[in-house]
């Protein structure tokens, strides 16, 4: 009785209140929406079955390839990410005794940065004719490499990985630095005399002991990728064609169109495969926590 | 003999990699920084040269032409006061969520920290937004961020509170503090460090964010700084130094708060990250 009046329930219920209202009951109201017809050209909404996810299934519409660019999208950045993070972090774990504050402070800033803001410099940085890179690989004689980033159907969406990664290295980099501090130095020293070598030593202590910090950015990575829509928006809109259009970024042209129950009905596919996925890497990279 | 120079060899190849690195990460707003103070001519090809004349007036064109003051204005109302709310409500939630956890209290939290993994429906979302009145107003745009930044103030705060020792509480009660009481006198002041983190980071959540608006605001009144400059490099393409000077103007205060408050910002991404 005494512990109840002392942490009364009432103090959750403004966080739960604007989170249920502005959050859960859209959410669950979005999974009927998405069997309707609801435009915003009549006011009339009726249901429809399954009208809506047929047309995003069916192969002469361009639906599929939202949902093809945005697992490349979350794959790609997902290996990318983790493989610098990895390098960065342990560079600044063994590599640097000095300045490793400095070093930390300046990676990580870009992830402070807006993603809208980052899109912009980007796009002009990768101008095919006037941008900073091509002029720079031009002056060092790599014309050959020297190409249209963002123009250029088959490389936009890599383009867009690629600034997406140097916008959210530091974030990784800062959790698997954190992961990396947490192993006794020790360790290495028993491995040593023990005659293990360095990559030995990566591959038998760090990797496994760093295994839980993997499966947080991993979680991080996917989550953040399935939604991916800023940079996107800033940088392509989508383009050329459809050639990066993701799902968010369809969400939103389906909306300025006024296909809501359509565009509903992507969310609420995406709102499922977050669901599987969350769960599916917890469950696959999570097998036994080491050392927590 | 032979291991000290190989040993120094491989440090500076270290920090040779490190600063290139660091220099890749500071390349783009290195070129926001001089292309702002150059002509239009010049900065044509947003080049890392440095401007042959200091037009410092372009800060003054922009303010005026993008209606800056405004949208700033605008940016600093919806993150403060998003800021200040979800800290608040997320601080109240959190500390009776995880000092009494029943097996309610235990599924209130997982229900909160879900949001942290899903999407936001943005068709119904206007709906309710229409329903509650809130819908291209600025207390709206308050409400919605502060809601959004909830779930992972939650989580954050939730992890801390249980560093705080219980026998606190018992103490304050036995001296006669009621629940408010024993929250904001006794409890607050030691969250202090965990408070800060989560509102900086909503801050600068709400600050960034550019999908709110987009969808919720169709007056240029109520555009925050991210909208503002997008709007304005739809409109002035060709003027990269004007667009530069914009972009500064929307930076510059995340980069200001980045450095006074980088401690509690990267301590709790970490610990947030870690402790999951």
């Amino acid at each position: 009785m005494k512990i109840r009046s002392r942490y009364p329930r009432y103090f959750a219920l403004p966080a739960l209140l604007l989170y249920g209202t502005f959050f859960i009951i859209p959410s669950l109201s979005g999974i009927v929406y998405a069997f309707t017809d609801w435009s915003s050209y009549s006011d009339d909404v009726n249901f429809v079955g399954l009208k809506n996810f047929a047309k995003i299934f069916s192969p002469g519409e361009y639906y599929l390839a939202y949902f093809l660019n945005t697992f490349v999208f979350t794959g790609a950045t997902i290996v990318l990410k983790t493989v610098l993070g990895l390098g960065l972090a342990l560079l600044l774990n063994e590599g640097v005794k000095r300045f490793v504050n400095i070093y930390r402070v300046l990676i990580y800033r870009p992830v402070v940065l807006p993603f809208i803001v980052v899109g912009l410099i980007f796009r002009s940085i990768l101008n095919p004719a006037t941008g900073l890179l091509n002029t720079f690989l031009r002056a060092i004689g790599l014309d050959a490499i020297a190409m249209q980033w963002l123009v250029d159907p088959h490389i936009a969406i890599y383009s867009v990985v690629v600034v997406d990664s140097w916008k959210g290295v530091g974030y990784i980099m800062v959790i698997l630095l954190a992961g990396l501090q947490t192993i006794p130095k020790d360790y290495y020293e028993a491995a040593e005399v023990d005659g293990a070598n360095a990559w030995q030593r990566f591959r038998y202590l760090t990797v496994p002991l760093l295994m839980p910090a993997i499966a947080i950015v991993t979680v991080l990575n996917v989550l953040y990728g399935l939604r991916v829509f800023d940079i996107v928006y800033a940088m392509t809109n989508g383009g050329p064609g459809y050639a990066t259009e993701v799902l968010s970024t369809g969400i939103f042209k389906s909306f300025s169109q006024g296909q809501y129950g359509l565009g509903t009905a992507i969310s609420t596919i995406l709102f499922l495969i977050l669901i599987g996925a969350g769960y599916g890497v917890i469950r696959l990279l999570e097998p036994k926590p080491v050392g927590d | 003999m032979s291991v000290k120079p190989k040993k120094n060899l491989r440090s500076v190849g270290a920090h040779i990699v490190a600063i290139a690195a660091s220099l890749v990460t500071t390349i783009p707003v290195y070129l926001v920084c001089v292309n702002a103070l150059k002509s239009e001519a010049q900065s044509s090809s947003m080049g890392i040269d440095l401007p042959t004349q200091i037009h410092l007036e372009n800060f003054l064109t922009v303010i005026d032409k993008g209606k800056l003051l405004i949208s700033f204005f605008n940016s600093m109302l919806y993150s403060a006061g998003a800021s200040i709310l979800a800290t608040l409500f997320a601080g109240l939630a959190a500390f009776v969520l995880s000092r009494h956890r029943t097996r309610l209290n235990r599924a209130l939290y997982f229900f909160l920290i879900m949001g942290i993994a899903l999407p936001i429906n943005f068709f119904t979302l206007t709906k309710m937004m229409q329903l509650t009145h809130l819908i291209n107003t600025r207390p709206g745009m308050i409400i919605l961020y502060a809601t959004l930044q909830i779930p992972f103030a939650v989580f954050l705060i939730y992890g801390f509170v249980a560093s705080i020792p219980r026998e606190l509480d018992e103490a304050a009660t036995i001296d006669g503090c009621g629940p408010f009481q024993l929250f904001f006198r006794i409890i607050m002041p030691l969250l202090t460090p965990v408070l800060v983190t989560t509102g900086i980071l909503s801050f600068l959540n709400t600050w960034n964010d550019f999908v709110m608006p987009l969808y919720y605001t169709n007056s240029t009144s109520n555009w925050p700084m991210t909208l503002a400059v997008y709007n304005f490099f739809g409109q002035y393409k060709q003027s990269w130094n004007l667009v530069s000077a914009d972009i500064l103007l929307t930076i510059l205060p995340v980069l200001l708060i980045y450095l006074a408050g980088q401690r509690f910002i990267l301590s709790g991404m970490t610990n947030g990250a870690v402790k999951g």
